[in-house]
């Protein structure tokens, strides 16, 4: 029966990624698309073929250095490899991204007992939902979760994380409305010590990364929840949006200087054709994307999958049958 | 946030200037620039394009380039560019000569509909009007709590969900509500939603058939990237919009959002969030944005806001003694109360001319909230006579002082020769600029404060 449930959910997971492939398709002008225009207007690989590339990735929020780079690797391979046709560079194009992606590790550090996961990241980027939903797929795992709702500065953020909690059929400790978030992640790892819970999540306020003592809070969080366990917290994932552009590279620095990331969420990845933006953060900040976001459904949080990614981000591209010659 | 752009064109500028005559090969190379610093702020990269065409098209002619100062010139073209990017004119909220006027929110999750929608209710109370807000996402969990709350809170009445009715009906009652009330505008906060997801969309299009929606505003998250286009374009579409409000510009977006909008939807902006309190969202203004993005700073609206926030017979009274050089460190708290009101320091001294680069240098210097808890405690720790005459606070004092503050004797020393600091510079100025009275004389006074190092205006 267990077996037979762990399949079904494998299953699940995987056709995700189809999933997700076919809503970022259906996104306006997607990256697909555009990329499928240029392999039909220009066969030839001159100036204007790399140029309309650069483009496209800077369009699909890669950002102007990473476009840049990539762009500049593709010449090369295109050379080392005398590539001669549109369609073999996009698959080159591919493969470079491929390689920018890979040999990172993207797996979750949750061996400890109880392991502590501190979520951040700025107002409206998905913090509170994203919890609810990696509780829930953790206690599906066979794990006990317990959720801290540390967010005491929005209005309702409590709230928000009751109703996902109960969603999630996990347990929560929640503080006052504006209390000291540090004192709620304290209370939440110790109630997790107490319950023998195997992973404690903990929300944190919401505000922009330019706040002054936003900061400041969130080191004191972490040094408190390290105070009880040596290690903790063993994740520190910052949550961004995809939709976000080059600004999603200043606030993983900015957070990352302040708090050593450990990984990144990327949220509402189906809100966008591309997400590129997850490009630019490895390539100048080498923080690995360890779990991807789409939609409002429970289920919809996943590993991240470079070459699941890549697939659904050049889907109908690189089979698109070559124009006849003439 | 334009910072970056800000600092980009600068450098652009910069050099165009310092050639003096102008070929066309430089243009053409300042313009590779200008469009490389726009597609690193987010700006859409065919609205990138199409405006870099526009300036070519006016910065190539003879005229141009053979004027005595063709780097001026440019700007000037690059500045009125960017306002009719901006969106011209400024375009205000339109209130139905039928009340109550119903504006409906909407926007991809996460863009900040719900506080929009509270702070948007005081910016019409602002214009003399009442609002209701009704809290029409019934799917995010807690939603229409939280925006119960911000109504609490401020004195907004908000129509909630019963749990049973689906949002066009509950935006119907909350317009036969508002009427009950004796409300003239109705804020409907709609669940966020993305631009691909249909059945949403319906939804709106059946609330905009249910209530006769007089303003439909798109609320986007000024950090968004690329894909901003696209979401208005699709929300346009689907639903139909009048005009965007900007959030999240206090962060340190690119604004790229902000500058593709009305180009590529032709929808103009008609307000923008500024900051975390219920009050920070103010009316946008194409002409002023522009010119702060060319780093001509902004000091039409600091005036506008210093005027909101202070006083104006007192501001006269404080300027008159501090030019004298007869400042009490009593002005001083004042002052520093003032300018908290006002927001951020970074955000003030970033609407001067320069003040911007200031802020850049001063980097960690720059002192933070919790920095001016920490100098208005001290001052709250000095007796009366001690704020008046700070000469006299000599060891014992401090020590008393910084006990009775809870901070360290450096800190109050730091503080108090900060503050002598400021005396001699503010006399110099004093000496200096006769009739620092009126709009001119301030300015001026503006101007000065250019060459001020932050670490020097009393600010430890």
């Amino acid at each position: 029966m267990a077996e037979q449930a762990a399949e079904e959910r494998r299953a699940r997971r995987e056709s995700w990624w189809r999933r997700m492939s076919r809503r970022m398709d259906k996104a306006s002008l997607s990256f697909s698309e555009q990329v499928r225009d240029v392999v039909l207007l220009r066969r030839d690989l001159d100036d204007a073929f790399y140029d309309d590339l650069l483009d496209i990735l800077v369009a699909a929020d890669a950002g102007m250095g990473t476009a840049e780079q990539l762009v500049e690797r593709l010449r090369e391979r295109v050379r080392e490899q005398r590539i001669a046709t549109a369609e073999e560079a996009l698959a080159a194009l591919k493969a470079e991204m491929l390689e920018l992606l890979q040999g990172r590790n993207r797996g979750l550090r949750l061996d400890a007992r109880p392991s502590v996961v501190l979520v951040v990241g700025v107002n409206g980027s998905g913090k509170t939902t994203t919890i609810g939903k990696f509780a829930h797929r953790l206690r599906e795992d066979g794990l006990s979760p317990l959720v801290g709702a540390a967010d005491t500065f929005r209005a309702a953020a409590i709230e928000q994380m009751r109703a996902w909690a109960e969603r999630a059929r996990v347990p929560i400790v929640a503080g006052r409305p504006e209390g000291d978030p540090a004192a709620v992640a304290f209370d939440t790892v110790q109630s997790g010590i107490a319950r023998g819970a195997d992973v404690v999540l903990i929300d944190t306020a919401g505000r922009l990364h330019t706040k002054g003592g936003l900061m400041a809070e969130l080191q004191k969080m972490s040094r408190v929840v390290g105070r009880l366990i040596p290690d903790a917290p063993h994740e520190t994932l910052l949550v961004l949006e995809a939709p976000t552009g080059m600004n999603a590279v200043v606030q993983a620095r900015a957070f990352h200087e302040a708090l050593g990331l450990t990984g990144v969420v990327l949220t509402k990845l189906d809100g966008t054709a591309r997400g590129g933006t997850l490009l630019a953060i490895e390539a100048e900040l080498g923080v690995p994307v360890k779990l991807v976001g789409m939609g409002e459904g429970i289920d919809d949080l996943n590993v991240f999958d470079p070459a699941a990614y890549l697939d659904a981000l050049f889907a109908g591209v690189l089979d698109v049958p070559q124009p006849a010659a003439g | 946030m334009f910072d970056s752009l800000a600092d980009r064109l600068g450098e652009v500028f910069g050099r165009l200037r310092g050639k003096g005559k102008l070929s066309r090969e430089d243009v053409e190379a300042g313009l590779r620039e200008v469009r490389m610093a726009l597609l690193e702020a987010d700006v859409n990269f065919k609205v990138a394009r199409a405006f870099v065409d526009r300036i070519r098209e006016r910065a190539v002619g003879a005229e141009v380039l053979e004027s005595l100062t063709p780097a001026q010139h440019i700007v000037k073209i690059v500045n009125d560019e960017l306002v009719a990017l901006l969106g011209g004119e400024q375009r205000k909220l339109r209130y139905s000569s039928q009340p109550p006027t119903a504006v409906m929110l909407v926007g991809l999750q996460g863009s900040g509909k719900t506080t929009t929608a509270a702070k948007l209710a005081l910016a019409v109370r602002r214009e003399g009007h009442r609002p209701l807000m009704v809290a029409a996402d019934v799917y995010r969990p807690a939603a229409a709590l939280q925006l119960e709350k911000l109504g609490t809170d401020n004195q907004v009445p908000v129509a909630m969900p019963d749990g049973r009715a689906k949002p066009p009906e509950l935006c119907k009652r909350g317009v036969e509500e508002a009427r009950r009330l004796n409300c003239d505008v109705v804020i409907l906060d709609t669940a966020g939603r993305l631009h691909i997801d249909q059945p949403l969309l319906d939804e709106l299009k059946e609330i905009n058939r249910r209530v006769r929606v007089d303003e439909t505003l798109l609320v986007v998250d000024a950090m968004t990237g690329q894909e901003a286009v696209n979401v208005g374009t699709a929300f346009e579409e689907q639903v139909g919009i009048d005009g965007v409000i900007l959030t999240k510009l206090d962060g340190d977006a690119r604004g790229g959002a902000a500058l593709s909008m009305r180009e590529a939807i032709g929808k103009p902006i008609v307000y923008c969030g500024v900051g975390e309190k219920v009050s920070e969202l103010e009316p946008f203004h194409p002409e002023r944005m522009a010119s702060r993005i060319l780093g001509m700073g902004d000091v039409l609206s600091l005036i506008e806001k210093t005027q909101e926030h202070v006083d104006e017979r007192k501001a006269k009274d404080l300027e008159d003694r501090l030019m004298a050089g007869r400042l009490t460190m009593e002005d001083w708290l004042q002052q520093m109360r003032q300018l908290r009101n006002m927001g951020p320091i970074e955000g003030i001294l970033g609407m001067l001319p320069g003040g911007r680069k200031l802020v850049q240098q001063a980097g960690n210097a720059m002192p933070d909230e919790r920095d001016l808890a920490r100098m208005e405690a001290i001052v709250l720790s000095m007796t009366p006579y001690e704020r008046r005459h700070p000469e006299v606070v000599k060891g014992s004092r401090r020590k008393r002082i910084a006990a009775g503050s809870g901070t360290q004797i450096s800190d109050v020393s730091k503080l108090l020769k900060g503050f002598e600091q400021m005396q001699t510079l503010f006399k110099q100025l004093g000496a200096g600029g006769k009739g620092s009275k009126g709009l001119r004389g301030k300015a001026r006074l503006l101007r000065n404060l250019q060459g001020l190092d932050p670490s020097q205006i009393g600010l430890p």
